[in-house]
C-alpha cells in the first residue's frame, strides 16, 4: 500500500540478535540512564520553605483600592460586573450621606461588593474595565477553605487597609 | 552434663544483635527504596520526618501499628495469621549462619561473630528460604480471595523454578570451595581471590535468581498490582501486611549478605592481614567492609527495581527453565571439568 504521509515508520520485525537476546547489555544501558538521573537537578520545589516566583503579570486575588486620603475609590458603577465573563462580581450601590465624605470618594459607593472566588477565572477584565482605578489583581491566590461560602469575598476581605490608619499604628 | 551459661549468654546477645541489625536495615531499606526511587526519578523523596526524612520508617511503622486489623469473614483465621508470621520468622532465621565478621577477643575469650558456624550453612539457608514460600502460599490461600490465591500460586511456581538454577549455580561454587560452611568459604577468599573471579557466570545466575527469590522487580509478579489488585497480601492490613513487606526487605538484606559472603569475600577485604592493627580492630573493619558490600547490593536491588519493567509471566518461566537452568548446568559442567583437570 502506498504510504499516505512521509512520516510512516516501518516496524522493525527482525528477530532479536544473539546479543539482544542476552538482555543484559540493554539492561545495563537502562541502568546507566537511571544512574545518570541521580545527579540531575531535582524538579521538586521544597514548597513551604521555597516558593516558585510568580511572573510579573500574574493575576491573583483582587483588592479594592483607596485613594491617598483613605477613601474608597469604588463608585459601584458596575462596569466590572458587566465585564466579568464568569459573572463572579455582585454589588449593591448606596448614596453617600453628608458627613461620610472622608469614607467615600464620590457621592455613590458600593454598600456591598462581593466576588465569588470559585467563579472567578482571574482574567483581569474587571481591572481593565474599572474607570476609577478601584480594583486590582494582586500576586496572591485564594487560600483553601472548607465551605463554599468561604470563597465569597466581601468588602471586608477585599478592601486594602486605610493608609491613614496605617500611619497612626 | 553441665550447661555452659556463658556460651548461651554470648549466643543470645549475638542473636539479638543480628536480629536487631536485620530489622533496622530492613526498616531503613524502605526509606532507602523511597529515596533511591526519588533521586532516580529526579525527585527528592521523603524529607519531612526528621533530617533527610530519616524518621520516616518510624512514622510508617507507627502508622501500620495503628491501622485497623481486618480478618475477612471467609478467611481461614489460623492460617491467615500463620502466613505473615511464617514469612517473618523464616526471613529472620536465615541470618543465623551468615558470618558477620571474624572473631572478637574479649577478656581472653574468643567470640565468633557468627551465630552458628554449622558445616552445612548453605544447605541450611536453602532449606529455610524454601520454607519462605509457605508463608506466601498460606497467606494467599487463607485469604479466600482469587487474586491472592493467583498471586501466591505465581510466587510458589516462580520461587521453585528459580531455586533450581540458584542451587545449580551454587553447586559449581561448592566444587571450587569444597565446603558448605559459609565461614570456610569466606576464609578461603580472605587468603585468595574473591569467588566472583572464578565464577562470574555463576554469580550472574545467582544474582538473577536472588532477584526472583526476593520477588523483586523485574520478577515481582506475585505483587503485580495492576494485574492482581495487590498481590498475595491483598486481604492483609495493619501489621500483618507490615510483616509481609518487612519480610521481603529482610530477605533482600540476607540475600545481599549471602552474595557478599559467597562471591565477594564476605567480611574480608584486600590487604586485611597486612594492616598490622590489633585483631579486634581488624574484625570490626571487616564487619564494616561486609556491611558496605551489603549496602552496595541493596542499592543494586533498588536501582534495578526503578529501571527495569516487569516480565510477563510466560517470559519469566521461559527465562527460568529455558535459559537459567541450562546456563547453570553448563557452568557446572565447565567448573567440574576444570576442577577435575587441575586435580589430574
Amino acid at each position: 500500500m502506498q504510504a499516505l504521509t512521509d512520516r510512516v515508520k516501518p516496524v522493525d520485525r527482525r528477530p532479536l540478535t544473539f546479543v539482544e537476546k542476552l538482555y543484559l547489555p540493554a539492561i545495563w544501558k537502562g541502568m546507566a540512564i537511571t544512574f545518570k538521573h541521580i545527579f540531575q537537578k531535582k524538579a521538586t520545589v521544597n514548597y513551604p520553605e521555597e516558593k516558585r516566583p510568580f511572573s510579573p503579570v500574574f493575576r491573583g486575588l483582587h483588592i479594592l483600592n483607596r485613594d491617598e486620603e483613605g477613601r474608597e475609590r469604588c463608585t459601584a458603577c458596575g462596569l466590572c460586573a458587566v465585564a466579568c465573563p464568569a459573572e463572579a462580581i455582585t454589588m449593591e450601590a448606596a448614596e453617600r450621606k453628608p458627613g461620610e465624605e472622608h469614607l467615600y470618594r464620590e457621592e455613590k459607593y458600593a454598600a456591598r461588593y462581593e466576588i465569588n472566588m470559585l467563579r472567578c477565572i482571574f482574567c483581569g477584565f474587571c481591572e481593565e474595565a474599572c474607570p476609577k482605578d478601584a480594583i486590582y489583581l494582586t500576586e496572591t491566590f485564594a487560600p483553601a477553605n472548607y465551605q463554599r461560602k468561604g470563597f465569597i469575598y466581601g468588602k471586608e476581605d477585599l478592601l486594602i487597609p486605610d493608609p491613614k490608619e496605617k500611619q497612626t499604628v | 552434663m553441665t550447661i555452659d551459661w556463658y556460651f548461651i549468654l554470648e549466643k543470645l546477645i549475638l542473636i539479638s544483635g543480628v536480629l536487631a541489625l536485620s530489622l533496622i536495615v530492613a526498616m531503613y531499606s524502605t526509606w532507602g527504596e523511597r529515596k533511591v526511587a526519588a533521586v532516580i526519578q529526579d525527585r527528592r523523596g521523603p524529607n519531612r520526618a526528621g533530617p533527610l526524612g530519616l524518621l520516616q520508617p518510624l512514622a510508617d511503622g507507627g502508622k501500620l501499628f495503628f491501622k485497623e486489623e481486618i480478618i475477612p469473614a471467609s478467611a481461614h483465621r489460623f492460617l491467615f495469621i500463620l502466613g505473615p508470621s511464617l514469612a517473618m520468622l523464616v526471613a529472620c532465621m536465615t541470618s543465623a549462619v551468615i558470618p558477620w565478621g571474624d572473631t572478637l577477643v574479649i577478656a581472653g575469650q574468643e567470640i565468633s561473630l557468627q551465630v552458628a558456624d554449622i558445616n552445612i550453612g548453605i544447605l541450611y539457608i536453602f532449606g529455610v528460604v524454601s520454607l519462605g514460600v509457605y508463608g506466601i502460599m498460606l497467606g494467599g490461600w487463607a485469604s479466600n480471595n482469587k487474586y491472592s490465591l493467583l498471586a501466591s500460586v505465581r510466587a510458589a511456581s516462580q520461587i521453585i523454578s528459580y531455586e533450581l538454577a540458584m542451587g545449580l549455580s551454587l553447586i559449581a561454587l561448592l566444587m571450587l570451595t569444597g565446603s558448605l560452611s559459609l565461614k570456610d568459604i569466606v576464609e578461603q577468599q580472605r587468603h585468595g581471590l574473591w569467588n566472583v573471579v572464578y565464577q562470574p557466570l555463576g554469580f550472574l545466575i545467582f544474582l538473577v535468581c536472588a532477584f526472583a527469590e526476593c520477588n523483586r522487580t523485574p520478577f515481582d509478579l506475585p505483587e503485580a498490582e495492576n494485574e492482581l489488585n495487590g498481590g498475595y497480601h491483598l486481604e492483609y492490613s495493619s501489621m500483618k501486611l507490615g510483616f509481609y513487606l518487612f519480610a521481603e526487605y529482610i530477605n533482600m538484606f540476607i540475600s545481599s549478605a549471602l552474595m557478599a559472603s559467597l562471591y565477594f569475600g564476605g567480611y574480608s577485604f584486600p590487604g586485611m592481614d597486612s594492616l598490622g592493627l590489633p585483631h579486634n580492630v581488624v574484625t570490626i573493619l571487616g564487619f564494616l567492609a561486609l556491611f558496605l558490600k551489603i549496602l552496595v547490593f541493596l542499592f543494586l536491588f533498588m536501582w534495578v527495581r526503578w529501571t527495569i519493567p516487569r516480565f510477563r509471566y510466560d517470559q519469566l518461566m521461559r527465562l527460568g527453565w529455558n535459559v537459567m537452568i541450562p546456563l547453570a548446568l553448563v557452568n557446572m559442567l565447565i567448573t567440574g571439568a576444570i576442577v577435575l583437570f587441575r586435580q589430574g
